[in-house]
């Protein structure tokens, strides 16, 4: 297709059909601050941040929502735009509390971001009370705890809700300065359509919505990303584990939206995101174990393989393959399941093949 | 329909029916089968006529003798007097300024003198709930010239030649945008009709609804056909129970004679309409949120582009037009789109309608043709102000719109006239204030309805407009800073500047105009800690004049905080700390030796 020529900040990029203002920019290396837009939910043009000037255009635009046409000139930094800016953060930070040191989200919180590049270190319009919102914790539930103090409104969560999850759980509520993010009116998260799986969470600019667990594990610089597969079904979840270099420990689990290879998408459920915690279990079963006279002892690897490589040559011989059933799990990966059933029946020759699924 | 000697209207519209008209119609219908003058004379309940703070209206034709605040207890002798014997009921007619012997016809009375009634000119004439009655008064006629005669293109182009632009408060130019959903590629089409009229004190959708719904379905119908839709909405708001009572009965009368449905007239055109009913928010009666709404989404605005004329209701190119302007297209088409622009000014063509509502004597809905002054709807056709106070200021269009002085009084009403002096035409709220009123109040006001109206999406409307109303209320109560008044223009711009929707981006307009024209008041208020108006209570003192009070008492006695003592025949005090505001003691002095400061 036709690439469509726009000028940025006096560069010139070839953006391609289609695109907004602010994917031609990033094509291009350029920066416009944002914080209601995230690449995988719908559009909405509500925090006014990524307003830019385009010439011959009256109004500001926002970048996000804009289409690029031919021949556009775009000012993301003019002293117009920074002025509105400014402003927008302005009236932002007039209620968000700024208890920054305590703040979950401090290191990853995108307002915080948008505020330090304006230079702005709090709202010249906050007076006594205005940032004791007073919305209470909303902690009912195992996994996240709602803050609706801290919340700017942005709605990524209300979309990731409906058009990732699906679930259409939560809405805005309300009008004017009492606008919230609830689920259906009179019901609250644990009785609502929501089935924790936290994208809103992840998807969260600010730390409105914060993991319990990983509360106290670690600060987003100290953290090291781990892509993995989610352990818990067969579908195969690509999962980021964020461990914390310093204490070798999980933090939490993200996911990443717009990984190439990841059959989910970045969505996943309540388990592959929040039920990490067993790794760290002390319950957890780290070694092989072998029963000797009713009662189990810790066993090294080798040792442990050995007895049962012996144990099931012993029975083929005595009794056939077929006297020999391997079990498998839907928890392990397509290749684990794979190599199992190569295992017994190429090595053992028995098709005495299932899984737990079938249970 | 039959032969009647006499035809007796009888208002039915909200504001007439709030003030008994229907007991006066049934009264009237009682008393005339009574006499058996029933198969002589014509009872019609029609739409408002506009006057409708000299309600229950009724006008009898051929005379065209208009009664006025006609109660039932008032029937009988109406009909023995004017409809038995011909003589004129002199205590209930209109007497205005002149004298009660003069009956004119009432399109003689000030009120209905100056205006020129094009999207009104079957309000209080017919019978909203007959087709037949809307058809003798020429109606479906342009249908019939649009399905017969003309192209689609030729119907947009007379509604262009026309000038007609949104009397939504828009004012985009019709016909362009019309032509920019007839060009729009998609074999789905939607026409809406935007009645989600919710200007404080704005009520000529509801009227027009009320009065003569065919209108706005007819202008629909030409507006679908000219731009090839084949579904339409009308988004009523619920609170207009009455209209969307009437606008049923019309789309199944139109039904019922092949207006609407498969196949209008025996061509291929095709419409089906539909009402949609909001449920009570402001902010619906921006397009995207209106159709958000009609989706069933919750009404929040979005940004265009994509433009509804490309991308509407449901993804499909859709165009909305509100009440107003649906009802003026029958009338370009049938007319002329020449005849229309004949009217008005060079970029404001034809007729606009205006609510004239607060401190003026007559309220009620006018009609006039673009480029009348403010002074001929205020102190003409309104009037001039109530109890002869002295004029201060006329709110024009709504809450988006701004406050305008006596000096603006001789400008010429026009979209660009409005705009220059920071007001807008809006839908044409026109609320006149008195030297009574505090401009810093109103502002106020305005603003606490935008402040609860914001949808709540974009920080600039929902945390601006509050912080907004923050420092009005401070500087209401006498706690406003020297500074706060660069905070109200900075925050006011800057809400313009960044606001997404329409909702925001003139939320600010009531402020920053009573800011340009009125900048003494807020200063009395922040400076001085006085309400020049007194009204705002929190700085009104009520005082007794030592000199003047006579020690009768009563005053003490109507207090209802107990804050005045005073011996019998003795001055009284008023407890400054004690006092409410609340007036009683200067209306009960008989002396007047209480002044409110």
């Amino acid at each position: 297709m036709q690439a469509i020529d726009l000028t940025i900040n006096g560069k010139k990029i070839a953006a391609e059909p289609g695109m907004t203002i602010l994917q031609a920019a990033r094509k291009g290396g350029i920066h416009i601050p944002t914080l209601c837009e995230h690449p995988a939910i719908p559009i909405a043009g509500a925090c006014r941040v990524c307003l830019v000037e385009v010439e011959n255009s009256p109004k500001l635009l926002t970048a996000c929502s804009s289409p690029v046409a031919p021949g556009m000139v775009v000012h993301t930094h003019s002293p117009r735009v920074l002025a509105a800016r400014k402003a927008v953060v302005e009236l932002i930070l007039i209620r968000h509390p700024l208890d920054c040191f305590s703040c979950s989200s401090n290191g990853k919180c995108e307002l915080q971001d948008v505020a330090y590049e304006l230079g702005i270190k709090a709202s010249p319009f906050t007076d006594e009370g205005d940032t004791c919102r007073d919305y209470a914790l909303e902690d009912a539930n195992p996994f996240y705890v709602r803050d609706m103090n801290k919340c700017i409104l942005c709605g990524r969560c209300i979309r990731a809700c409906d058009s990732l999850a699906r679930y259409h759980a939560i809405d805005f509520q309300n009008r004017g300065i009492r606008t919230m993010v609830h689920p259906p009116v009179g019901k609250d998260l644990e009785h609502s359509d929501c089935t924790f799986c936290g994208q809103c969470v992840q998807l969260c600019p600010v730390g409105a919505l914060s993991e319990k667990a990983s509360t106290g594990q670690g600060r987003p610089w100290e953290l090291k990303s781990v892509k993995t597969t989610c352990s818990y079904c067969g579908v195969g979840c690509e999962l980021n584990v964020q461990v914390n270099t310093r204490t070798g420990r999980i933090a939490n689990v993200t996911t990443d939206y717009l990984s190439p290879t990841a059959v989910n998408e970045g969505r996943c459920c309540v388990k592959g995101r929040f039920a990490w915690q067993y790794v760290h279990s002390d319950d957890r079963l780290t070694r092989p174990l072998i029963k000797e006279n009713g009662a189990f002892r810790e066993a090294e690897w080798a040792e442990a393989l050995s007895l049962v490589a012996g144990r099931m040559t012993a029975i083929k011989e005595d009794f056939g393959p077929d006297a020999i059933g391997f079990f498998s799990s839907a928890r392990c990966t397509n290749e684990e399941n794979y190599l199992l059933q190569r295992l017994a029946r190429e090595v053992v020759g028995t098709n005495n093949v299932d899984h737990c699924a079938h249970l | 329909m039959g032969l009647y000697r006499s035809h007796v209207l009888i208002c039915g519209g909200t504001g007439c029916v709030s003030s008994g008209s229907l007991e006066v119609l049934e009264a009237l219908k009682k008393g005339l089968a009574e006499k058996g003058m029933d198969k002589e004379i014509l009872v019609v309940s029609t739409g408002c006529h506009g006057m409708c703070e000299m309600g229950p209206i009724v006008v009898v034709y051929p005379e065209g003798t208009f009664y006025c605040r006609v109660t039932a207890a008032d029937v009988p002798e109406l009909i023995e007097e004017h409809l038995y014997k011909g003589r004129v009921v002199e205590r209930l007619i209109y007497k205005g300024e002149g004298k009660a012997s003069d009956v004119p016809h009432y399109t003689e009375i000030p009120f209905y003198k100056k205006q020129h009634r094009i999207a009104l000119r079957n309000c209080g004439y017919i019978n909203p709930d007959s087709i037949d009655e809307y058809i003798a008064r020429d109606g479906y006629a342009a249908l019939v010239k649009a399905l017969t005669e003309m192209t689609p293109e030729a119907v947009i182009e007379e509604v262009k030649t026309s000038g007609l632009r949104g009397r939504g408060g828009g004012g985009f130019p019709t016909g362009l945008k019309w032509s920019f959903c007839a060009r729009s590629a998609g074999d789905k089409k939607y026409v809406i009709c935007n009645a989600d009229e919710g200007d404080p004190g704005a009520f000529m959708d509801r009227s027009l609804l009320e009065g003569d719904p065919h209108a706005v379905v007819e202008g629909m119908l030409l507006g679908a056909y000219a731009m090839g839709a084949n579904e339409g909405y009308i988004y009523c708001r619920a609170e207009y129970p009455l209209a969307i009572k009437r606008l049923k009965r019309t789309i199944e009368q139109a039904t019922e004679y092949g207006l609407l449905g498969e196949h209008i007239l025996g061509t291929d055109f095709s419409f089906e309409l539909h009402i949609k009913e909001g449920a009570g928010a402001f902010v619906c009666g921006e397009e995207t949120a209106l159709m958000a709404s009609i989706e069933g989404r919750r009404g929040m605005p979005r940004p265009r582009p994509p433009f509804p004329a490309n991308k509407g209701l449901w993804g499909k190119p859709s165009n909305i037009n509100n009440v107003e302007t649906w009802a003026n297209v029958p009338s370009i088409i049938r007319n002329g789109g020449e005849w229309y622009a004949a009217m008005g000014t060079e970029k404001s063509k034809g007729t606009k309608v205006f609510a004239l509502t607060g401190k003026v004597n007559h309220t009620g809905l006018v009609e006039v043709p673009m480029g009348t002054t403010i002074r001929e709807i205020v102190f003409e056709i309104g009037g001039g102000i109530l109890n002869g106070k002295k004029f201060k200021a006329v709110q024009i269009g709504g809450p988006s719109g701004g406050c305008l002085t006596k000096d603006h009084l001789d400008i010429p009403i026009s979209y660009e006239s409005l705009s220059q002096v920071g007001a807008i035409m809006g839908s044409g709220g026109l609320v006149v204030m008195d030297e009574d009123n505090c401009m810093v109040d109103v502002a106020k006001f305005f603003l606490e309805f935008t402040q609860a109206e914001s949808c709540g999406k974009c920080p600039p409307c929902r945390e601006g407009t509050k912080k907004m109303l923050d420092i009005l209320t401070r500087i209401c109560a006498g706690k406003g800073k020297p500074e706060d008044l660069e905070a109200l223009e900075y925050l006011g711009t800057m809400i313009k500047e960044t606001s997404l929707c329409g909702l925001g981006q003139t939320a600010p307009n009531p402020v920053l105009t009573t800011l340009r024209y009125f900048r003494d008041e807020y200063e009395a208020h922040i400076n001085e800690k006085r309400c020049p108006a007194g009204a705002c209570t929190e700085l009104t003192r009520f005082i007794i004049d030592a000199d003047k009070c006579i020690g009768c008492t009563k005053c003490a006695r109507v207090c209802p905080a107990d804050a005045i003592t005073g011996a019998v025949k003795q001055p009284h005090v008023i407890d400054q700390d004690k006092c409410v505001k609340c007036g009683a003691c200067a209306e009960a002095c008989p002396v007047k030796a209480i002044d409110r400061r």
